[in-house]
């Protein structure tokens, strides 16, 4: 069997609308999962639709592209744009809106994922009756817990509107600034809930991390991988989801770079085309394409800071690394861990800006001395999102490179789909709804775009197809 | 010496006019509404929208250019008159691309607040998804035609308030544009910001560089009220 034949039947073209995760897996002659690949859709498309348009509109145009973390779009092109209108430094005001915006995304982001999406996997096991296992159930058995989750995530939306004029798809950062400040009525709004929401964020700290200890040796295994981890850190090497240097380390936690400058990515990071997907794989350039690929993430973003600048969540940090000796943790499903020690930071973060009085400044935005190249970063709540542009002397984008979040995870992704089916499949030529969700609950742990894109009950989308050694469809299971 | 003023009705309401005025007008000082697009007060009325359609006597006119005349029965807010600015303005959507969700000029665009104010929610005729250019050549003034209703008010102003016949209309029907005199280039005219012709434009088709969306969700011209308001509030 070529090469090429296993092309034509795993790239089928799937309805962008509804953005299905395609699965295939190729067992060999005893059955045994010999390669296991995601598929991905992705809206390469986009790039192609900015390239004329004129600058300032960019930070709103690139998220109405993404369905999924609109905020992170409009950040990391407002970030480029500050550049392209030779801004280097925001106003405090503007800088700390932008700031309170994306904690607030952050925050609504990780809250929908935990609750809506992953919990139900963990309260009720990978095995469980989809019927049940669903969020629905969720809202059955832990009545509170959903509640949490639904109050979580509107807060996040009220931040969202407070900071950029609407709950999604808003239009608050403009190239050198903000076009608003938060109103006395607005912060005291958003002050009243406040304790409640730390309170509740370290409750799903707690969650999280119970399962994760209580089933360490499953943990430890599922879909496990030793990577290269890598996303921004500030320059003293505190986490920063904002802004801040490019850092990577190894398996060990050896760094392979640090503190570079992230308009520099193209010296550092290059991305490989395969002919089986659509989307990219992004490697460091100086390990190369094999074994330069790297994680990002909530996981990642854990494992490469020194510490976290607030109290509660750097706790949980510290918690969080002694399980590995301080060593990078490797374990897919410390995503969910890491995911809500981010959400108690977010939450942290916002009730310090809440509290700070240049949110209410005057002075919102910069002019300066129009550039034609420009690099902005964002650590989104999937990762390390990366904006890239060309702007030319009329104003009008030329060039616009995007590397998002789940492409970054790409390998990964592939990566841990391979070693779930490997463990829990070969030699089973059936695919069970069990198996569908093991591989399910494997990638929803990087929260890829599609899990939510498409999510409404807690299920993800699904086409799972079983070739056998000889290339053929010996079975395929859609889950909708 | 007082003026000699006429009576019509608008909708059965008893409308007082200046003799000459158009129905446009004279329902404007009255705090009567009639939707329009390509009208603008101090510009020479054009005519082309055929948004401002009324029915004066049984008949269909445009308000805008109709002079009023005296015993005139005019429909302005009857179910057949909405449904054919409703049609007028879907046709104008679909015409052109207009993205809403990202224009700098929604809030402020009067083509989404007539539609609004029609209450069209989403267009009944299929798109036409038309290639249109953009002309970014003028250091503060940006041409995107994909949102060019042919109002034909950026034709006006720069003739009759500007004096510089910056733009005209070049070709017909669907292939009918706005362009730049003598086919070239914003920036290659005399053009300047502070010209009538550059704050003119209903829609997003002729802005001023550089402001985007400067204006927070809320504080745009239509996010409060719908438009219209304005003059109805002087009844
Ligand atoms: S550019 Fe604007 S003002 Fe000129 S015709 Fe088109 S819509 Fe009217
Ligand atoms: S407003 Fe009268 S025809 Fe356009």
């Amino acid at each position: 069997m070529s090469d090429n034949n296993l092309k034509k039947i795993i790239i089928e073209p799937v309805t962008r609308v509804e953005g299905h995760g395609k699965v295939s897996l190729l067992l060999d002659e005893q059955n045994n999962v010999k390669q296991a690949r995601l598929h991905i859709v992705e809206f390469r498309g986009f790039e192609r639709f900015i390239v004329g348009r004129p600058y300032w509109e960019v930070p709103v145009l690139v998220q109405r592209l993404c369905g999924i973390c609109p905020v992170s779009h409009h950040l990391a092109a407002a970030k480029a744009m500050d550049i392209i209108a030779g801004v280097d430094e925001l106003t405090p005001t503007a800088e700390k809106m932008r700031r309170l915006m994306h904690y607030g995304q952050m925050f609504q982001s990780h809250a929908l994922h935990f609750f809506h999406l992953c919990s139900p996997d963990l309260l009720f096991g990978f095995d469980a009756d989809p019927a049940i296992r669903n969020v629905i159930g969720v809202a059955r058995k832990f009545p509170e817990l959903a509640v949490q989750g639904v109050m979580m995530r509107k807060y996040g939306q009220e931040i969202i509107k407070a900071t950029a004029g609407k709950k999604i798809h808003g239009t608050g950062a403009i190239p050198g600034g903000i076009n608003k400040n938060l109103s006395i009525e607005e912060r005291d709004f958003l002050l009243k809930d406040i304790d409640q929401m730390v309170e509740w964020s370290i409750g799903a700290v707690n969650i999280a991390k119970d399962y994760t200890l209580k089933n360490v040796d499953l943990a430890k295994s599922f879909g496990t991988f030793d990577s290269n981890h890598l996303g921004l850190v500030r320059e003293d090497g505190a986490m920063d989801l904002y802004h801040g240097n490019l850092r990577a380390v190894d398996k060990d936690g050896n760094k392979i770079f640090d503190q570079v400058n992230y308009k520099n990515y193209l010296d550092y990071i290059a991305e490989e085309v395969k002919d089986w997907s659509y989307m990219k794989f992004p490697f460091i350039k100086s390990i190369g394409p094999e074994n330069g690929w790297y994680r990002v993430g909530p996981l990642s973003r854990v494992n490469i800071c020194d510490f976290i600048d607030t109290p509660l969540a750097e706790k949980e940090r510290q918690e969080f690394m002694a399980i590995t000796g301080g060593k990078p943790n490797h374990m897919t499903l410390a995503y969910h861990w890491t995911r809500m020690i981010e959400t108690l930071h977010s939450i942290e973060k916002i009730k310090e800006l809440l509290n700070d009085p240049d949110l209410q400044g005057t002075d919102l935005v910069k002019i300066g001395k129009r550039r034609g190249e420009a690099v902005g970063l964002i650590e989104a709540p999937r990762g390390t999102l990366f904006h890239h542009y060309k702007v030319d002397e009329h104003d009008q984008v030329t060039m616009a490179n995007l590397i998002v979040s789940t492409t970054n995870n790409n390998t990964p992704m592939n990566t841990a789909v391979q070693k779930v089916a490997e463990e829990h499949l070969s030699g089973k030529p059936e695919i069970t709804e069990g198996l569908l969700n093991h591989i399910e609950v494997a990638i929803r742990a990087y929260d890829p775009c599609l899990s939510c894109a498409t999510h409404a009950m807690g299920k993800m989308p699904l086409i799972v197809s079983l070739f056998d050694h000889k290339g053929e469809l010996v079975d395929k299971k859609v889950k909708e | 010496m007082s003026e000699k003023m006429i009576t019509f009705k608008i909708d059965g309401v008893e409308i007082k006019a200046k003799v000459g005025q158009t129905i446009m007008q004279a329902a404007d000082e009255a705090g009567v509404y009639i939707p329009r697009l390509c009208y603008l007060k101090d510009l020479t009325p054009h005519g082309s929208c055929r948004v401002c359609t009324v029915k004066v006597n049984g008949r269909c006119q445009t308000a805008c250019t109709e002079p009023a005349v005296d015993g005139a029965e005019v429909e302005n807010k009857t179910e057949e008159i909405e449904g054919i600015r409703r049609d007028i303005v879907d046709m104008l959507f679909v015409e052109g691309n207009h993205f809403c969700m990202f224009c700098e000029k929604s809030g402020n665009c009067e083509l989404q607040a007539e539609a609004y104010r029609l209450s069209i929610c989403a267009p009944k005729f299929p798109y036409l998804f038309p290639a249109r250019d953009l002309d970014g050549t003028h250091p503060d003034i940006f041409i995107d035609r994909n949102r060019c209703i042919l109002c034909g008010r950026c034709v006006n102003a720069s003739r009759d308030v500007d004096g510089k016949t910056v733009f005209e209309f070049v070709g017909r029907g669907s292939e009918k544009k706005v362009a730049v005199n003598a086919d070239a280039n914003l920036g290659d005219t005399n053009m300047a910001i502070t010209d009538k012709a550059a704050d003119v434009c209903p829609v997003g088709a002729i802005i001023k560089k550089r402001v985007g969306f400067a204006v927070p969700v809320g504080k745009r011209i239509y996010d409060e009220k719908p438009i219209g308001s304005d003059i109805e509030a002087k009844s």
